[in-house]
Formats: structure tokens, sequence, C-alpha cells
């Protein structure tokens, strides 16, 4: 007989799909606050790689002049990416989930088989719990990079209140380098987990909205098979 | 012989046929499957409403009226509504004992940056300035530069922000606002809640807040880089306010005055923070 199998709790569900919208706008509005100054660039040996950003791209999204509706939606959402980050951050910790989510010893070695796995080029993936080495540390950079993000923004937001802070983060000059950098890691993060999610397929996908996978009597053969399997 | 699956208490046998058995498995299975259906309709449903509401919420957000023009103006009616509010919470952050952080002046660069040149035309002539300070509707202080630097000097040399986003350390001198109210006797003025600066033409034009006026790092500057002020820089007296970004430093000072209101504000008026304070 079929089973249903809790996977994500309401809390978790609920700060996920609340992140993303916001985490979109911050991204958004940054962008039309970057264009004010839009001087990084990737170099290597002296030659410019990329330029961010391209005119085509800011006519393409309409970007250009735009910086103080850009500083005014930063300035609101910044509040609600705050306090989802870090309700998200106590329900970890005092549920207990971080166990979940925090690399292991082990994890470092075993993500790299984990990829590989991906990859299809190594057979078997190692052992997990409801996370697998790799999701672990991505989905706990993701948490180092979001509170990153919030103390070089508040760096640049009030360099001269928050002298300290600034400080900290290298000064306004590099913070706003970093906060940059920290986006693009954002963006990068984000292409791959669309990818791992489309690859995973819709029964993990839905879990993430309804809370829980339904496992078949199929599965739950080859489950216990394994289990057998294993004990042997 | 078959393995039994996880729990061999509550899974039945696949080789148990009693009908009775048969029967209990179905009941579950069909219980089970209306809980799935249940759960899932629940989960989809929410989903569904809450992402459309958010999607609702940034449409309304979208197409909100631009606010009507006050004293500030050019942004949509709820996102000045937002700065307001967060204006608040910033002032009570500020405290005049933070300070700008200061740098030697070997790492002060050679090329001044300069930018945006409202309320400077050309045919300028530093030598005929005078400066008012309105003190009340009936009495006003005209002061030269010679006034001006005859009071205690203070150097700066800091990290100066632009709204845009660059920033560069560059070297100021001048009098304290603090020294220069304390001087001319303004603390009747300077005990209100703001403070007006504007160039001769009235075409640019500042408000800001007393607290960030009386800041300790707050210059009326006349010199940079050990020397006078470049035209362009804002020659011979501008504003330099390390808590302010660049679009509150006003350059070529022609009228100081006190209120209790917010002043005009060029940039507050072109969708920008009116507090902009860093």
């Amino acid at each position: 007989m079929k089973k249903i199998v809790e996977k994500h709790s309401l809390a978790m569900r609920w700060f996920h799909w609340i992140n993303f919208p916001v985490l979109f706008l911050m991204t958004w509005s940054g962008m039309l606050i970057y264009w004010g100054n839009d001087v990084y660039k990737i170099v290597i040996g002296g030659k410019v790689l990329f330029n961010f950003f391209p005119e085509g791209f800011y006519r393409f999204f309409n970007i250009s002049h735009r910086l103080s509706e850009g500083m005014a939606l930063h300035f609101l959402f910044m509040w609600f990416f705050f306090a989802n980050g870090v309700l998200y951050v106590l329900y970890t910790i005092i549920s207990g989930e971080w166990r979940e989510l925090v690399p292991q010893k082990k994890s470092f070695k075993e993500a790299w088989l984990v990829v590989l796995h991906d990859l299809h080029i190594r057979k078997t993936a190692p052992p997990q719990n409801k996370y697998n080495a790799a999701q672990r540390i991505a989905y706990t950079s993701i948490i180092v990079m979001g509170f990153g993000s919030i103390i070089t923004g508040l760096a640049i937001y009030k360099p001269v209140q928050l002298n300290w802070l600034c400080f900290i983060c290298g000064g306004y000059h590099f913070a706003r380098i970093i906060h940059f950098a920290l986006t693009l890691g954002y963006v990068f993060f984000f292409l791959i987990h669309i990818f791992q999610v489309i690859m995973a397929g819709w029964k993990n996908f839905q879990s993430v909205i309804t809370g829980f996978e339904v496992i078949d009597d199929k599965t739950l053969n080859e489950l216990a098979n394994e289990e057998h399997g294993r004990a042997n | 012989m078959e393995e039994p699956i996880n729990d061999p208490g509550q899974t039945p046998k696949p080789n148990d046929t009693s009908p009775n058995h048969k029967i209990e498995e179905l009941d579950a299975e069909a219980l089970l499957d209306k809980q799935i259906k249940r759960r899932r309709f629940i989960a989809f449903g929410s989903f569904i409403v809450l992402q459309a509401a958010a999607f609702g919420g940034w449409k309304w957000l979208a197409n909100s009226p631009e606010e009507v023009k006050t004293v500030t103006a050019g942004a949509k009616a709820p996102l000045r509504r937002a700065l307001n509010q967060t204006e608040l919470f910033c002032r009570r952050l500020f405290s005049g004992n933070h300070l700008v952080k200061t740098y030697p002046k070997e790492m002060v660069p050679k090329n001044l940056r300069s930018n945006s040149y409202v309320g400077m035309p050309d045919n300028f002539n530093p030598a005929n300035w005078k400066m008012q300070v309105v003190k009340s509707p009936t009495e006003t202080l005209t002061l030269t530069i010679d006034d001006i630097k005859a009071l205690p000097k203070t150097e700066l040399i800091y990290d100066f922000k632009c709204v845009e986003g660059w920033d560069q350390i560059q070297h100021w001198a001048g009098v304290k606002f603090s020294d220069f109210v304390a001087h001319y006797k303004l603390d009747k003025q300077a005990a209100m809640e703001y403070v007006g600066f504007a160039t001769e033409d009235k075409q640019y034009y500042v408000g800001i807040d007393m607290p960030s006026a009386l800041h300790p790092q707050t210059l009326l500057a006349y010199e940079v880089n050990d020397g006078p002020i470049p035209i362009q820089n804002g020659a011979p007296l501008r504003l330099i306010i390390p808590v302010k970004y660049g679009i509150k430093n006003l350059k070529r000072i022609a009228t100081i005055s006190f209120s209790n209101q917010r002043p005009p504000d060029y940039w507050a008026e072109q969708g920008y923070d009116y507090y902009s304070g860093l």
C-alpha cells in the first residue's frame, strides 16, 4: 500500500515561497541601482571578458534612468528580506531542522560524489537523509550569503552610522563589490537550483508546495530491498 | 519468502488473503487517497491564491499613482510613504558621535571628481560672492568669504559618496557648521528642525535635518586639497556633509535659512529620499 511521507514543514514552505519573490525584487531593484555606477567587469590578463552590463541588457529590461525608483524599492523590500531570513534561521534552530541542513564533516567529501552522480559519471550516490551532501552545502551557503548581503548592504546603506560594520566589510567601496558579487552568486544558485528541480521531477517539486510525497508500493518495495541489501 | 516491508506489525502480508483484511485494506486505501487529494487541494489552492495575491500586490505597487507633489515628488505614493517611514527609523539610529572614517593625505587621488552643475550658471565671479543667512523674516545676515575664513578651520579627509554609487576619498577644509552656528549665535535658529541651503539662482536647493547639519563633520567648505575650491566643485563656499549622499552637498551656497518644515529639496522632487542619510 502507498504511504504519505512528510517532507517539508509548513514553515519551511512559507519561508521558501516568500523569499523567492522578495529576493527577485531585491535583485531587480539592485540592478536599477547598479546602473547608476556600472563599473564592474570581469578582467582576465588585462582583457575585459564581460562588462556588467552591456547596453543591450539595460535596454531589454528597461533598467536605465530608474535609480531613485530602484533605491525606493530596495529600501522597502529589504525589510521583508531581512525579516524572512531572520525568522527562517530562528525556525531552523528552534525546530532542530538545522541538523538536516548544516553540512557534516563527511559532507564536503560526499558532495563530490553527489555531483559526479548527478553528472552521470558515477552510478551510485552516497546514502543521505533529507538532503544530500551537496544540498547541505548549497542550502547552508545560501544562508551565509544572505547574511553577507545584509551585512554588506547595511554597510553601504549607513556607512557613517554603522561605520564599524563598514570597516568589517573592508570599507564602503569593497562592501559594494561584495554586495554585487553575492547577487551574482544568487543568480548562479538559482540557475542550478532550477535545473536540479527540473531533473528531480514533479513529485519532488510538488512536495515544496504540499509538504509531502506519496510513496507507492513499488517504491516502498525498492526501498525495503535496498535496506535489506545494505544490511547484508 | 517475501520480505516484510518496514513494519511487519502494521503492514498486511501480501499472502494474507482473508476477506476481512482485503476490505480493510481497500477502505484504508480509499481513505488515504481522499486524504492525499484533500491535502493537495488545500496546499495548491493556498499556494496559487498566495502567489496571485503577491503578484496582485506587485501590480498594485507598479500601477500606484505618483505622489501628490509637496516638498517631495516623483516617487510612487506607497514608495514615498515607505521612504518616509524608514527615515523615522533611521533617525532613531542617528548619533552625532558616529563619525565618518577619515584617511591619511596620501590616499587622496589628484583628480577631484565633479558631477552635476544645476544652480551653477557660467559667468560667475567668486570674488563678488556673498552669502545671506536668513535669521528671521525680518533679519538677514550678509557674510563674505573672509568672514567665513576668520572662523576656526577644520580639515576632513573622507570618502565622499554619490547616490549613483561611486565614492572618492577627498580632502576638504572649512568651518564646521556647528562652529558657524555658535559664532553667529544662531542657537535659536538651530533649535528648529531643518536648515535649508540654496544657490543664488534658486535652481538648486537642499533641506537638511538639524541633527545631520550639526554633526561634527558637517562643513561649510572653502578649500579642497589645500587650495581654493575649483568653480565646478562649488567655489567659493559649499556644503560638505559626510552623513548625506553627494546630492545634499550643495555647491556655491548663496542662502542659508531655517525652518520647522522640510525646506524644498531638488532631488527629493525627483523621486529621491528626502533624508538620504548615510
